[in-house]
């Protein structure tokens, strides 16, 4: 059908070829970085990989002085500081999620939301400056007050000194909850009206209307905690700040400690050998791998609840708002 | 009847528990504003802007040179970014069907997840290692890897939000596909990836770990891109965690100017994305 001898129309053919191999070749590049960063890392951490193995994971020691390298102390200091942030701020996010896109006058719910993006563009080292001067004060004071029967439990053990795990969770938790709660509003947002009519309906209360919302969203739920957890795993600058940068493993909340973002933040510029910055960078490609599988792991969630969200088995009554 | 009672009841703390959690969220944020804004402007002065900092000992002093280097790092990042950014934006959009479009999505939010600090040790391997010198340059590049997906998917979906109609008219008007994006959809989407850009802009000039070991740190003013340069957030981490007062002091005020930027950078997004909403539902 298509005229294809015609000049004008081969030209035109032309141009839309040469248009969709240029920007593809922007967009290509844009892959290409994803993949040149994981390339890089490995390469760059060959000497500490071929050298440690996977004892490098599993060795409490970490002494540059004598060349020995092991990470398991910033894996523990990572892990243990973001489930302690995801334990204090899953509550609250749920909370403001659920507060903002059913709860809240409708006047109330602009201005909810811009501060909450707020509390997310506040700049990482900001929440560490505040830290340092205004956090860790009021946390060893917490940790002072502390009856001296609870500080008999591991979990309490050790010199209150401000600095350390608390410090850090909690920080982290500031600043993973406006995170957690914008993806769990969009979530929420695309639960279908009958859900929660068909629970009223039935003569369900508020709370148990909501609770049916939320059942119904649970998959995204979870992925939107996963994606704060995600985000937890590598803050560097606040915690780096508050976190006492011990690489000594602890269940204390009260023991200074250190995460993998943190040693690069630290000491990066300082690796005086070869070894000592492969073995650096083998602790940012691990960084990068398991933020690499928590975002996706979070993001497959997130989508296949949004394609059940408009599946075809619940018809709403009513257009959402957008009608309004 | 008491069972009932018990639902309400148990229905009205669980109002309260979200209305408080809003409340709880919203303490940090006063909090870490007020620390800010009030120590902030006990420091801030004119010298901060205009003068370069004192050695250690000497009180007074500014940051000139680290604004100036802030401006460059992220002004080299926004050279970088915003043509990848908006044209893969372009591509994901143009062709959003294709498995490569959705290669590209994907990494986009991969690379949007991907910690600052790694960025860091990635731009320190390619463009620190090999010419064995820190640079503005390697700080402009970590900061450009950070700013193309937040650029790039914004472009995206404010092209998927210009009406079909337009981009149909042009075509029908018997315009290349070129043509029709970049004189009719683009320019009709153009406030919003302006609202990205700046948004990725708010978002990267806060950023400190990416710098850390690309663009590092100065003590004195330079605008040449092949040697290490000073910037605000680095500037502010070395003042806050050093053992002396009057740095504590300036690097609460860099802190406010660090709020101050990010808070008008958001205004600004906001400001033009009432506007192309007030242009979609006009149109």
């Amino acid at each position: 059908m298509v005229e294809r001898r015609e000049g004008r129309m081969g030209r035109r053919r032309m141009t839309d070829v040469g248009f969709r191999l240029s920007t593809g070749a922007f967009a290509g590049l844009l892959v290409l970085i994803v993949a040149a960063i994981g390339f890089e890392l490995t390469r760059q951490s060959m000497l500490s990989i071929e050298k440690f193995g996977l004892s490098f994971w599993r060795t409490e020691v970490w002494d540059p002085v004598a060349g020995q390298f092991g990470a398991l102390p910033f894996i523990w200091g990572t892990l243990y500081s973001s489930v302690l942030a995801l334990v204090i701020s899953t509550p609250i996010a749920l909370g403001i999620a659920v507060f903002i896109s059913e709860l809240s006058p409708n006047w109330l719910r602009q201005p909810l939301v811009f501060l909450t993006e707020l509390l997310a563009g506040i700049p990482s080292i900001v929440y560490g400056l505040w830290g340092i001067f205004v956090l860790v004060p009021a946390v060893r004071a917490v940790e002072t007050s502390m009856p001296p029967m609870l500080r008999q439990l591991p979990i309490f053990s050790g010199p209150p000194l401000g600095v350390g795990m608390l410090a850090a969770g909690v920080i982290l938790a500031i600043m993973v909850i406006p995170f957690t709660s914008s993806v769990a509003r969009e979530v929420l947002k695309s639960v279908p009206a009958a859900q929660r009519e068909g629970a009223y309906a039935l003569g369900a209360t508020r709370f148990e209307a909501i609770r049916a919302a939320l059942f119904f969203a649970r998959t995204g739920i979870v992925g939107a905690i996963m994606l704060g957890f995600g985000r937890a795993l590598g803050e560097t600058m606040a915690v780096t700040m508050v976190i006492g940068n011990n690489p000594k493993m602890s269940a204390s909340l009260y023991a200074p400690q250190y995460t993998m973002a943190a040693v690069l933040a630290n000491e990066f510029t300082e690796a005086d050998t070869e070894l000592y910055l492969n073995a650096l960078i083998e602790i940012g490609l691990v960084l990068f791998v398991i933020t690499l599988v928590v975002n996706s792991l979070s993001r497959i969630l997130i989508w296949s609840m949004a394609r059940s969200g408009k599946g075809p088995t619940v018809v709403p009554i009513e257009p959402a708002e957008e009608a309004a | 009847m008491t069972r009932s009672r018990t639902r309400k009841l148990l229905s009205s703390a669980f109002v309260g528990c979200c209305a408080l959690s809003v409340l709880v969220a919203l303490v940090p944020l006063a909090f870490v504003l007020f620390f800010v804004i009030s120590e902030g402007v006990q420091a801030l002065n004119w010298d901060f802007f205009t003068k370069m900092p004192k050695p250690v000992g000497e009180t007074g002093g500014g940051m000139a040179n680290a604004i100036v280097g802030t401006l460059l790092v992220t002004g080299l990042g926004s050279l970088f970014a915003i043509p990848i950014g908006v044209l893969s934006g372009v591509y994901m959009s143009e062709y959003a069907g294709t498995r490569l479009a959705s290669v590209v999505r994907f990494s986009a939010d991969t690379l949007n997840g991907v910690p600052s600090i790694v960025i860091g040790v990635f731009v320190y391997g390619i463009a620190v290692l090999p010419f064995k010198q820190f640079s503005a340059l390697a700080g402009g590049l970590a900061l450009g890897i950070m700013m193309i997906p937040i650029i790039a998917r914004t472009t995206e979906e404010l092209l998927l939000l210009v009406p079909g109609t337009m981009r149909e008219g042009a075509l029908a008007l018997g315009a290349t596909r070129a043509r029709a994006v970049f004189s009719v959809v683009l320019p009709a989407a153009l406030p919003g990836i302006i609202t990205g850009v700046v948004l990725a802009l708010a978002r990267i000039a806060g950023e400190t770990a990416p710098l850390l070991f690309t663009a590092f740190s100065n003590r004195f003013f330079t605008t040449n891109l092949n040697q290490p340069i000073a910037t605000l957030t680095v500037m502010i981490y070395t003042y806050a965690v050093s053992p002396y007062k009057d740095w504590h002091r300036q690097a609460w005020a860099g802190a406010l100017v660090l709020v101050m930027i990010v808070l008008i950078c958001s205004l600004l997004a906001r400001f033009s994305t009432r506007r192309i909403e007030g242009l979609q539902s006009g149109g």
